[in-house]
């Protein structure tokens, strides 16, 4: 089999005390949706963050097309095309929702008026709200900020640390088909959600994290059809 | 009743004064804000980084006079500035390199940076005392006045006169000017937009690729400008000794928390708040009140709120009413 | 970071550590004897001995609780207001010719404030409650202005050349060390009130406020201490010089050990302050120590090390700061009365806030924040230096221009040399900060 795009593979690590992941692997293809699911405390926003140098590693690589980037700082794996959603603390409140977009772009010096266009394509309500400041918004606008801001630096993949977490089901549905669009672009997406059913919906790959360690790794649909998953991780 | 005479008198004694007070200080809450809110401590070494910035604004001041230039009826100080603020800005990038980037690197608590800055303190007074000695200095040339108080009696007939010192006007002009800048360079550049991202929220400007390095650098050198321009306006007008302008901190961090530590609208509003409650609680309003009042209810006493020699006073109960009213401050500041 | 295997590192170190370096300044001071003078000396012991507990004032603040205070010298201040306030005799005619105007004028200042604050805390909040409060404020201003400036003026035209002031309650002079500490308490509570439980800037710039607020206070009200007029010849714990030198007892013994009687009386005098300010401060560090190792240090520094967790485990962390800064700021005022008792005069033109608040900061990073015995070598040390560096850098600078001719600069040198006080504390204070914060006894 290729080697995938994106691929976290074997990773052993944890903040500096014991090591919270277990030889995970979380792999994601362009124009794929892939989502890490599992209960509280399995290392789904860890395994994420290692895949974005957040935290050092103890074994294991990621690759980025083929190259090794295991050394990479974040704001260097930013410069080769992978950009980042924080779960909090993800806009810049004070500063109006153009602002955000132009501070997205910030490593690019070429016209960003094409994507900023993009993004108002994408989410229509924030070509409206655009002088306003990010902080005044509501939650799910905030977060198609969030989503936007990370798109202005036109990344390959694109990492979502639980986008729906604190909004309504109405919004999260809303932001799930946004994703989708995003992906069909060619963007690969790597994201961690609490709202395991709907997510592994939307996945064309599931990972489901026990204590750090892959558990079940399948399609979306698979995994949804999986009576042991739907068991233990679905509420039946 | 006599309210021309009275507003002339107010004009006089309390609102150009206060005016030109006021932009001083805001221009110092300006730099001191910034640096909070992009570097994360309470600089306190902010008030001697003022006097050393005139110092060397001062000393140049000298060789160009030395040399015969002058700038006409404006101080020589004001050819000097730019020149001064150059200089300032190599010593404070100085500072950092030296002090300051080693606790950032090693995440200290913002407390040991407070007390890093209080060594810094020691050292630029030391040094400022060092170059230049401890007396009072006044380094102003060029016309003393815009308009004088004769003048204006003479073209208005009024008794009381109205002056308007060239320091006076000086200040206010250069203070708009600078101020206008800042929120230019703040709201339009992207180095600007860039520090406002990192004042907002750090992790996530490092996120969008922001260079941590050049921020701070950045804000070294626009408090520099800002201190330097403060502290020469300051000593332009009130003359320059190196222990009042370690005592401006006290107002200077007023203003700052008042507005809001952070905002630097606030710093602005703070800056005139403090100095206008300062002017008005200190003045003698007996001759104002004389001038509205019938001859038989004329005061007696000099219907002073407070003696001058609590100036400081003024600028600390405010600091305190709005410490337990409101802490974030006017304009909501970055955090209580 | 690994606590507990620098603790045990720190406590294998301590003991002789400590040792070594509590010799090394005993050897700084015994050389200054021998080589200048012992009267120099016990000078400087003398102040040291002060600044000790100054600097364990501040320490008890900032070692045990994390509070960045930096009122210091308004606190010293007010200590040496007490001396005056108790020991010195009351002013001949100044009482009666305004005592009681002033005390009824203070006392309506206070009960003003007392009634904004009742009336801020029991009402709703609301345009009604913030008309009211500032009425009450207000009118309670002019009344209290129109009882207490005749008085005061009253007071202050009583013979301005020698008094024109109250006096004191003409007590002894020891009385006034508690006193002192009591008034430092007190205004340390009303800041505390106000600026703890905000960031910890802001303790700071308030303390900062309320030093200069104190100060320009015993500046400007004569009719408490005489502002810069001065308090002199305030009363002493111990015998006069001069005494000593007529009372034939001494002579005799001075001169039977073969000293020179007029300096046995100045070295006896300052043994005996020493004495009674070792007295003080080992009896302070002796409490500072029960309280350091009582479930109560513990529970402090355990807010200082984590206040969220602290917080979360239901321990009331503004509480406890202000009883910790309070307790920090009495000791201070202590300090204070034994200083200005030393002295024997009340001089308000002569603090400065680099010398007793900043000075004092460096003694106790320096000694070692959070261990007492680190601020009272921190004390001592630091003090020798301030004193020395003045006729050191004097020295160098002489040796450096010694080659120049005479000229502008080489006198401008000369005299700049008295400057390096600053730059040299500053200078310390940063290379200890960046390269052993823990400071030269580490907390243990």
């Amino acid at each position: 089999m290729a080697e995938p795009f994106l691929i976290g593979d074997a990773m052993t690590g944890g903040y500096g005390g014991a090591d919270i992941l277990h030889s995970c692997t979380i792999a994601v293809n362009p124009g794929e949706i892939a989502v890490i699911v599992g209960p509280n405390g399995a290392g789904k926003s860890t395994a994420m963050k290692a895949v974005f140098g957040m935290l050092s590693l103890r074994s294991g690589a990621v690759r980025l097309k083929g190259e090794d980037i295991t050394a990479l700082t974040p704001q260097a794996r930013v410069a080769k095309g992978m950009a980042f959603v924080p779960q909090t603390a993800n806009i810049f409140t004070s500063m109006t929702v153009e602002e955000n977009l132009e501070m997205g772009a910030f490593l690019r010096r070429d016209d960003i008026k094409t994507t900023m266009e993009q993004v108002y394509t994408l989410f229509p309500i924030l070509r409206d709200k655009r002088y306003q400041a990010a902080g005044e918004l509501s939650g799910g606008q905030r977060q198609q900020v969030a989503v936007g801001r990370a798109l202005m630096t036109q990344p390959s993949v694109l990492m979502l640390d639980e986008p729906t977490a604190g909004v309504s089901p109405i919004v999260m549905d809303e932001l799930f088909d946004r994703i989708i669009e995003v992906a069909r672009t060619g963007i690969s997406i790597l994201m961690v959600e609490q709202n395991a059913r709907q997510a592994l919906e939307i996945a064309d790959k599931g990972y489901v994290l026990v204590q750090g360690a892959n558990r079940f790794t399948d399609t979306g649909q698979a995994l949804l059809a999986d009576p042991d998953v739907r068991k233990s991780f679905l509420g039946g | 009743m006599d309210i021309l005479n009275a507003l002339v008198a107010f004009l006089n004694f309390v609102f150009i004064p206060g005016v030109a007070y006021g932009a001083q200080l805001a221009l110092g809450a300006l730099g001191a804000t910034l640096i909070y809110s992009i570097l994360r401590f309470s600089n306190f070494a902010h008030g001697d980084t003022m006097a050393i910035g005139t110092v060397f604004v001062i000393l140049l001041t000298w060789g160009m006079q030395g040399m015969g230039i002058s700038f006409g009826p404006l101080p020589t100080a004001l050819l000097a500035l730019p020149f001064g603020i150059v200089l300032t800005a190599i010593l404070l990038l100085a500072t950092d390199r030296v002090v300051y980037r080693y606790y950032r690197r090693v995440k200290a608590a913002p407390v040991i940076l407070v007390m890093a800055s209080l060594g810094v303190m020691f050292i630029l007074n030391g040094v400022t005392r060092f170059i230049i000695g401890t007396s009072d200095i006044s380094f102003t040339d060029g016309e003393r006045f815009i308009m004088t108080a004769g003048d204006f009696r003479e073209s208005t007939g009024l008794a009381e006169g109205l002056a308007i010192r060239t320091t006076q006007g000086v200040t206010l002009v250069v203070a708009i000017i600078a101020v206008g800048l800042l929120f230019w360079f703040l709201q339009k550049t992207r180095t600007g937009k860039s520090m406002r991202a990192f004042s907002d929220n750090e992790d996530l400007a490092l996120l969008s690729g922001i260079n941590p390095d050049r921020v701070v650098a950045v804000t070294w050198i626009v408090a520099a400008a800002l201190a330097t321009t403060a502290g020469t306006l300051y000593g332009l007008d009130k003359g320059f000794s190196p222990f009042t302008y370690f005592q401006l901190l006290l107002p200077i961090f007023a203003a700052a928390i008042v507005g809001g530590l952070g905002s630097p609208i606030g710093a602005i509003a703070g800056g005139f708040v403090i100095a206008f409650s300062e002017v008005m609680v200190t003045y003698a309003w007996k001759k104002v009140v004389t001038y509205l009042l019938p001859d038989s209810m004329a005061p007696s006493g000099l219907i002073q709120l407070m003696s001058t020699d609590y100036k400081f006073a003024v600028s600390f109960l405010i600091l305190i009413i709005v410490l337990l009213v409101m802490p974030t401050g006017l304009f909501k500041g970055k955090s209580i | 970071m690994s606590g507990a295997q620098m603790t045990s590192q720190a406590a294998a170190a301590g003991p002789a550590r400590g040792l070594l370096l509590a010799a090394f300044v005993a050897a700084l001071f015994i050389a200054t004897g021998m080589f200048q003078s012992w009267t120099l000396a016990l000078l400087i012991v003398n102040m040291a001995l002060i600044s000790s507990i100054m600097a364990l004032g501040v320490n008890i603040q900032w070692g045990y609780a994390g509070l960045f205070s930096v009122g210091t010298m308004g606190f010293v201040a007010l200590g040496g207001l007490s001396v005056v306030l108790v020991s010195s005799a009351p002013a001949p005619g100044g009482w009666s010719a305004g005592g009681t105007g002033i005390v009824l004028g203070l006392a309506m200042g206070a009960a003003t404030i007392a009634a904004a604050v009742m009336a801020a805390s029991k009402m709703a909040p609301g345009r009604r409650r913030t008309v009211i409060v500032a009425a009450i404020l207000i009118i309670g201003f002019f009344l209290f202005r129109a009882v207490f400036d005749p008085a005061v003026q009253a007071v202050e035209a009583n013979n301005p050349a020698t008094h024109g002031n109250l006096g004191g309650l003409g007590l002894p002079v020891l009385l006034a060390w508690p006193v002192g500490g009591l008034l430092a308490a007190a205004a340390a509570w009303a800041i505390g009130k106000a600026a703890l439980g905000l960031r910890s800037d802001y303790l700071a710039i308030a303390t900062l406020g309320i030093a200069e607020i104190i100060l320009a206070v015993l500046k400007n009200e004569d009719w408490m201490a005489r502002g810069v007029k001065n308090v002199i010849s305030l009363p002493r714990p111990v015998p006069y010089e001069v005494d000593l030198q007529r009372t034939q007892g001494f002579v005799d013994w001075a001169l039977s050990w073969g000293f020179d009687p007029v300096t046995a009386s100045s070295i006896v005098v300052r043994l005996m302050y020493t004495g009674l300010f070792a007295v003080v401060l080992l009896a302070l560090i002796a409490l500072s120590q029960a309280a350091l190792h009582s479930p109560w240090g513990r529970m402090m520094r355990a807010i200082r090390d984590n206040e969220v967790s602290a917080e979360a485990m239901g321990k009331d962390v503004t509480r406890r700061h202000l009883q910790v800064f309070i307790l920090g700021s009495a000791v201070i005022g202590i300090a204070g009365a034994m200083m200005t008792t030393l002295d024997g005069q009340l001089t308000p033109g002569s603090y400065s806030p680099l010398r007793f608040t900043f000075l004092v900061w460096v003694m106790v990073i320096v000694g070692g924040s959070g261990n007492n015995w680190g601020s009272v070598l921190g004390g001592f040390l630091i003090w020798w230096l301030w004193v020395m560096v003045e006729p050191i850098g004097n020295w160098l600078m002489v040796v450096i221009t010694s080659g120049m001719a005479d000229g502008w600069l080489k006198g401008h040198l000369i005299n700049s040399a008295a400057h390096m006080r600053l730059l040299t504390m500053g200078v310390i204070l940063l290379l200890v900060l960046r390269f052993a914060p823990k400071g030269l006894l580490p907390e243990r």
